[in-house]
């Protein structure tokens, strides 16, 4: 039987790759829940809050957008437009060109994975540096990242220090501090030689143009310290309105994506360094990125624009943590990226139509989102738009008699009626394949079909007489 | 790229064109957020002290125990703030190289770092450090040892207090802890590119 393409790359993937994303996803779910818990007494209530405020973002785009515009100018920082992925590389490069600048230290940005721009850069002669250390192993290793947190997941210290020894960074030792202490040594000297750093935005904000940028490594604050220019990649969605919004959205960000209070570094840039700063950069470049951004905001499925991408969907997904990430083919996997990844395609949605059926709408990526996307939702939206589009879906299981039966009525009633045969039918000779195979493995319970129907209607009529009881 | 503007700003006014009504930003209590359980809140400095603690941070008494501290780890060599380096200096003995100016051509030279933080947060333990107050954002960064030196009047209770107080300085880094990773499977490894410990002691 054909299956689908997620379950065809859940097959072919490794024990040793689904034992690592099953274990680490599953750890850092329990971490952050837990966490999570323990500081509040009802976390509900913050990622609901969290939820409604990036909703109001999202529906306010047209004056949010030119208000954080006018306070990163007024803040002394460059503001360029990129409406495609092309359109943003090559506004990083001609920043880059005016300075004559050759080498760029990069810190962990999703958006320049979905732009391609460390490709995009280096064939233009420039060197494009990732500097976390999983982002820079992927870079080293020519794959992709395949967790929006956790970018490595699917490596295991022996596969890193392999990969290390190959490309003359000590000999083999598999040591986590040893790879660490490794990766360090021969980054500093690269921050330190770069003429430009870029890194992403977790956050701008409207009233005050703050651009806020989290890690734990200290990567994108070594770039700011090292370099004389600094570059921020920042999608259309990720705006706050006010800064007092922040103490939330750090608190949930933390939590919900590395299980911790508060992350190490929370950096909030204004602009250029201060005048008497010797470290630090003379110019400060912002670079809009639409990308896409605007199709999912005109379609029904605009609420995946409040993600602040923590990937905490993406460690409690059943089928993430059976799949891995790169079965995705996409930069966002996962929940929130079964529902991005194809919108972001705009008009080659079909090429990942296949995504959204990735889920069994169990509900929890929905349970544990700090700004509480209704992903199920938007996953049934866009199953129901690739029906409607008529994109072929090889490999779903063929559901024609079902749907021929559930829209007419006397038919369901009549084959609920009916399917009391199955009970004497001995199980060899059930004439559809698919149940037979079924049924020689399981037991079903006897076949009660009509029966919810007649209590309903029992329970109506009872229901009926009570109110009209008098009191 | 004044062309990518127009293109984008017409792309959301017609994509938001269609909706009956927009969401308002909801009317929340600042405090929302810090409703959770806090062991030392009657007490910052404690509470600052055992929350840098659970981050594998550390808070010295004077300097002559920060003197003491640096030298039991074998911490000889570092930069400190000029400004700092009269008030600091003599409770540090001959057997310490401190320079007052961080060359960054030889940025593997330096084991600790001494730079004033612009304050701190209670709740969090975290070290606020600006460009106003930071003699060098490498400095403060690049050794292997980060000391805060804090004025005792800018401990801030929680995140919503700082933020307040984030004002304009063009550059506010909160640093939680040393620099660290899981991104090897997920075995936390401190150290990665900032410090890897991270120091701070409170002055009058």
């Amino acid at each position: 039987m054909r299956t689908q393409p997620i379950d065809q790359a859940a097959a072919a993937l490794p024990a040793e790759t689904r034992a690592a994303v099953y274990g680490g996803s599953k750890v850092q779910h329990e971490k952050g829940r837990k966490l999570l818990f323990d500081h509040y007494g009802d976390p509900n209530r913050l990622r609901k809050l969290a939820g409604e405020i990036k909703r109001h973002v999202v529906e306010n785009l047209d004056t949010l957008l030119p208000a954080v515009e006018a306070r990163l100018m007024a803040n002394g920082a460059t503001v360029h437009w990129a409406a495609t992925a092309e359109a943003a590389c090559e506004a990083v490069h001609s920043i880059l060109k005016a300075r004559g600048a050759t080498k760029l230290v990069k810190s962990k940005t999703m958006v320049s994975e979905e732009i391609g721009l460390a490709d995009y850069l280096e064939k233009r002669g420039i060197e494009a540096l990732e500097t976390d250390l999983g982002e820079f192993i992927v870079q080293l290793d020519h794959d992709q990242p395949s967790h929006i947190i956790a970018p490595i997941r699917h490596k295991n210290r022996r596969q890193i220090a392999e990969l290390f020894e190959r490309n003359g960074l000590g000999a083999y030792d598999d040591e986590p501090a040893v790879i660490t202490k490794r990766a360090r040594q021969f980054l500093r000297h690269k921050y330190l030689g770069a003429d430009a750093g870029l890194t992403g935005a977790n956050f701008v904000v409207a009233e005050s143009g703050r651009i806020v940028v989290v890690t734990n490594e200290g990567n994108s604050r070594f770039c700011l310290a090292a370099t004389r220019c600094h570059i921020a990649l920042v999608g259309i969605e990720k705006i706050l309105p006010r800064d007092r919004d922040l103490a939330l959205f750090l608190n949930l960000l933390a939590r919900s994506a590395t299980a911790q209070q508060l992350s190490v570094y929370n950096e909030f840039i204004l602009g250029p360094r201060a005048p008497g700063q010797p470290d630090g950069p003379e110019e400060t470049h912002v670079v809009l990125v639409d990308n896409g951004r605007t199709e999912v905001l005109a379609s029904e499925c605009r609420d995946i624009l409040r993600c602040i991408r923590c990937g905490a969907c993406l460690n409690v997904c059943p089928v993430y943590r059976q799949a891995g990430g790169h079965a995705y083919r996409s930069v966002y996997p996962g929940p929130v990226g079964a529902v991005l990844s194809p919108l972001l395609l705009g008009k080659r949605f079909p090429e990942k139509a296949d995504l959204p059926k990735a889920s069994s709408l169990c509900g929890a990526c929905n349970e544990v989102c700090p700004v509480n996307i209704p992903i199920p939702d938007l996953l049934l939206r866009l199953r129901d738009r690739a029906h409607v589009e008529g994109v072929p879906s090889p490999g779903t299981p063929p559901m024609g008699m079902w749907a021929l039966l559930a829209t007419r009525p006397a038919a369901w009633r009549a084959a609920l009626a009916g399917g009391r045969i199955l009970n004497l039918l001995p199980t060899r000779l059930i004439p559809i394949p698919a149940l037979r195979a079924w049924q020689l493995k399981r037991d079903l319970p006897p076949w009660r079909g009509g029966k919810f129907r007649k209590w309903l209607k029992m329970r109506r009529k009872q229901q009926g007489r009570g109110q009209s009881r008098p009191q | 790229m004044a062309n990518d503007r127009e293109t984008i700003m017409a792309k959301v006014r017609g994509a938001l064109a269609p909706l009956k009504g927009r969401a308002r930003m909801p009317d929340y209590d600042g405090g929302i957020e810090l409703a959770r359980k806090r062991a030392n809140a009657a007490d910052p400095m404690a509470e600052f002290a055992e929350r840098l603690g659970a981050v594998n941070g550390e808070v010295v008494a004077d300097p002559a125990a920060l003197a003491a501290t640096l030298r039991t780890r074998g911490w000889t060599r570092g930069y400190c703030d000029p400004a700092l380096w009269p008030r600091i200096g003599p409770h540090f003995g001959a057997d310490f190289t401190v320079e007052t100016r961080f060359d960054r051509s030889r940025v593997d030279d330096y084991q600790f770092g001494i730079t004033r933080g612009a304050g701190a947060i209670a709740e969090t333990g975290t070290i606020i450090l600006n460009d106003a107050t930071t003699s060098s954002r490498l400095g403060a960064l690049a050794s292997w040892a980060h000391v805060a030196v804090i004025s005792r009047g800018s401990l801030y209770s929680d995140l919503s207090e700082a933020v307040a107080a984030l004002g304009q300085d063009p550059n506010v880094v909160w640093c939680t802890g040393p620099s660290k990773t899981a991104d090897v499977e997920g075995i936390l490894i401190e150290g990665v590119h900032g410090p890897g410990a991270q120091i701070a002691l409170f002055v009058d």
